[in-house]
């Protein structure tokens, strides 16, 4: 039994899929993302430079609240 | 092909009614004057492909018990005083989650570990407010062992039918005593299962009751995944804060027993009809009883008996109904009065109401009883 | 919508989860999906019972047979659900004063028996439901609310009683090596036998704020620079290790399965019922 509605706001930034309604700005994803591609502002995270971003998942990984994911990865369709 | 005629002791009786109303597993911790359920149920089931667990204590007895309760088996579990009152938080579990279960508590004296080797009836109100809480009750108290087999039974079909505990009120006087019994061919038992989802997955909300009060239950691995919890919960089984589900739930949990009571309760009268006395009496204290109103209706005295079978829910209307018509209830119970507040509530406004009560771990002998009611004539 | 794997296995509906900013769980309960999703589980045979306290809210954000228990109890039910119908995966989510202190007795026996359950113990240092009063993983002079002063009481190591206890499997990650967790719950997973993982949680909120241990990502760094892996610790010497605790795998020694034991029994009695 599962209702497939789901609240959220996602925004698509390409590399990353972020949904701010989730994020309750605990700033584990921001601290250890390896490039800085990722800050709080506002107590949520947003995305500094999306260039940045080497979709090395580590913030997905330890999202306390799956509010952050990777997205398409560059090499597929 | 004829019914078995067998020569066994209540505990025993209670095993083979189990297991005749499909028992598959049972989980407990031994303890007198109950541990022969435990015994012959760990020789029994294996034979007949179901599981039995020793578990490290009684709370993880009632534990296990009701978690394979889910997977859709039927289980039950056993004790006496000091167990029954470490299962109570588990027997309330059972009720707001709405798991079947089978609690069968051969009463022994207390508090504490009191008396382990002697009868009592100390734990009838236990069984209706041991838990903590509103919450729905059945229990049932069998006086031989031939009835101890039927309402073990009956016990397992209550507890499908209704989705919840229900408790068996034996007496270590039952529990130990052995009687000669007919035991009845499987095609004479009515069996009741409990009723499953036939929904697609993605429809079943499994705590939205039926016309019956009682919610389809799904077996955990039959593809309907849901969501189980002792918390406040609403019709998907999720937690909830609002007051208006709280009250919705816990009225209906307890109106599963209260609207469908006429099919709960039963009881027993012998010699009503023309009595001037009724001796209400339960478990092995009726059989004495019986033994008394042969004595007394030779001495000429017109006494009867009212032996409640369904203790919890109490059959209130026909003991009211009873009470306006007699002199004096008497209510001999081997405790300091407990069923007896029931009596009183019900019917001090028709009757008068005499106790009779023992706590020194012995029976209550048909004497004592002649002789109460003499005394009050 | 959501990532792919949260779609999957989580209701999403009912996210995001209770639980405080920065608070190690939702971590450690994604590693272990991820871990289902690994092994490749039919969700419909794998059943998720918790007790009572934060971590035990964990299986109602999960799509599977979930059971929500009462305090401790988690274990016991857990037995029942798995002996009765052996094909279930049974995954126990506990906390650290859930499973150690008002569980202490289901959780050694649990151990014992070496019955196919694979448990993973959420060990965030404090009750965190209730306020954060000291738990038995409370460390020797940190404070709780019941603790003013200092815990006098010395902490279980979850991972030695597991073993002493005689469960077969034994490992430790924490919510910062989440991989690590997600491989011992895989592994632990396919251990015919009584699994335990204890998987390190900070909670900023209760723990944290109390023993000033900073906020989410303090205590996240904590874990990084304290955990030393069993290959890595092996070759330091004591002075080296002190204050340092172990993350892998800690214990491997598959024996007979309780459930595979009884079935065993009943297959001798075919036939045999009078």
């Amino acid at each position: 039994m599962k209702n497939k509605s789901i609240k959220g706001n996602e925004v698509d930034h390409g590399k990353l899929i972020i949904n701010a309604d989730w994020c309750k700005g605990c700033g584990i994803c921001t601290a250890f993302c390896p490039t800085k591609a990722i800050e709080l502002k506002n107590e949520k995270v947003t995305v500094v430079d999306i260039d940045k971003c080497t979709q090395c998942g580590l913030c997905e990984l330890r999202c306390p609240d799956y509010a952050i994911y990777v997205g398409r990865k560059k090499n597929e369709q | 092909m004829s019914n078995k005629v067998r020569l066994m002791q209540g505990n025993e009786a209670c095993v083979e009614g189990a297991i005749a109303a499909g028992m598959k597993f049972y989980a407990g911790y031994p303890i007198t004057p109950s541990t022969e359920i435990a015994e012959i149920s760990a020789e029994r089931l294996p034979r007949i492909g179901g599981k039995f667990i020793q578990m490290e204590d009684e709370i993880a007895g009632i534990a296990a018990a009701i978690g394979a309760s889910l997977t859709g088996a039927k289980t039950m579990t056993a004790t006496s005083g000091p167990g029954f009152s470490l299962k109570q938080e588990n027997i309330g579990y059972a009720c707001i989650a709405e798991i079947p279960v089978v609690v069968v508590n051969v009463q022994r004296g207390g508090p504490s570990t009191g008396q382990p080797t002697s009868p009592a009836q100390g734990d009838m109100m236990q069984a209706k407010w041991g838990t903590h809480g509103d919450h729905p009750v059945i229990a049932l108290c069998p006086s031989s062992v031939r009835e101890t087999f039927d309402l073990t039974i009956r016990a397992f079909n209550l507890a499908e039918k209704y989705r919840m505990p229900v408790l068996l009120m034996m007496d270590e006087v039952i529990g130990h005593m052995r009687e000669k019994i007919e035991i009845p061919n499987a095609s004479e038992i009515e069996i009741v299962d409990r009723k499953r989802p036939s929904c697609p997955a993605e429809d079943y909300l499994p705590f939205k009751p039926e016309a019956n009060l009682v919610p389809l239950m799904a077996d955990f691995g039959a593809g309907y995944r849901y969501h189980v919890t002792g918390l406040v919960h609403d019709e998907t089984g999720f937690p909830s804060n609002s007051t208006d589900i709280a009250d919705k739930l816990i009225r209906r949990l307890v109106d599963k027993v209260e609207l469908n009571k006429e099919d709960i309760i039963t009881w027993e009268e012998e010699n009503t009809e023309d009595a001037d006395i009724i001796i209400f009496a339960y478990g092995c204290v009726a059989r004495a009883a019986k033994t008394a109103i042969k004595i007394l209706r030779e001495k000429g005295i017109k006494v009867g008996l009212f032996r409640p079978i369904t203790v919890w829910p109490f059959p209130e209307e026909r003991l009211i109904e009873l009470s306006k018509s007699v002199k004096t209830i008497i209510a001999p119970e081997m405790n300091l009065g407990q069923m007896v507040l029931e009596v009183e509530r019900l019917c001090n406004k028709h009757t008068k109401i005499e106790r009779l009560n023992k706590v020194n771990g012995e029976i209550i002998y048909p004497e004592e009883i002649v002789a109460k009611i003499e005394e009050v004539l | 919508m959501p990532s792919q794997l949260v779609d999957k296995y989580f209701r999403a509906e009912d996210l995001p989860q209770i639980w405080c900013p920065g608070c190690g769980h939702g971590i450690i309960t994604r590693a272990i999906t991820v871990a289902i999703e690994q092994l490749g589980l039919e969700p419909d045979k794998v059943c998720v019972v918790s007790g009572i306290g934060c971590s035990s809210r964990a299986p109602g954000y999960l799509d599977f047979n979930t059971l929500h228990t009462t305090h401790g109890r988690a274990l016991a039910f857990a037995t029942g659900i798995k002996l009765a119908n052996p094909d279930l995966k049974v995954i126990v989510i506990m906390g650290d004063g859930d499973s150690t202190a008002i569980g202490g007795n289901h959780f050694i026996h649990a151990c014992r028996r070496n019955i196919d359950l694979t448990t993973i113990i959420f060990n965030n240092n404090i009750y965190g439901m209730t306020g954060g009063q000291y738990s038995p993983l409370t460390p020797k002079f940190d404070k709780g609310t019941t603790a003013p002063y200092g815990n006098i009481d010395r902490p279980f190591d979850i991972c030695d009683l597991a073993s002493g206890a005689g469960a077969t499997y034994v490992g430790r990650g924490t919510s910062y090596h989440a991989n690590v967790v997600t491989s011992l719950v895989k592994k632990g997973i396919m251990n015919d036998g009584f699994s335990l993982i204890e998987a390190i949680s900070g909670c900023p909120t209760y723990y944290g704020r109390k023993n000033k241990k900073g906020g989410p990502v303090d205590m996240m760094q904590w874990q990084k620079d304290n955990a030393v892996t069993v290959t890595a610790a092996a070759k330091m010497t004591p002075e080296q290790l002190e204050g340092k605790f172990l993350i892998g795998e800690l214990k491997n020694k598959p024996e007979p399965e309780y459930t595979k034991e009884y079935q065993k029994i009943i297959d001798n009695l075919k036939g045999s019922d009078i």
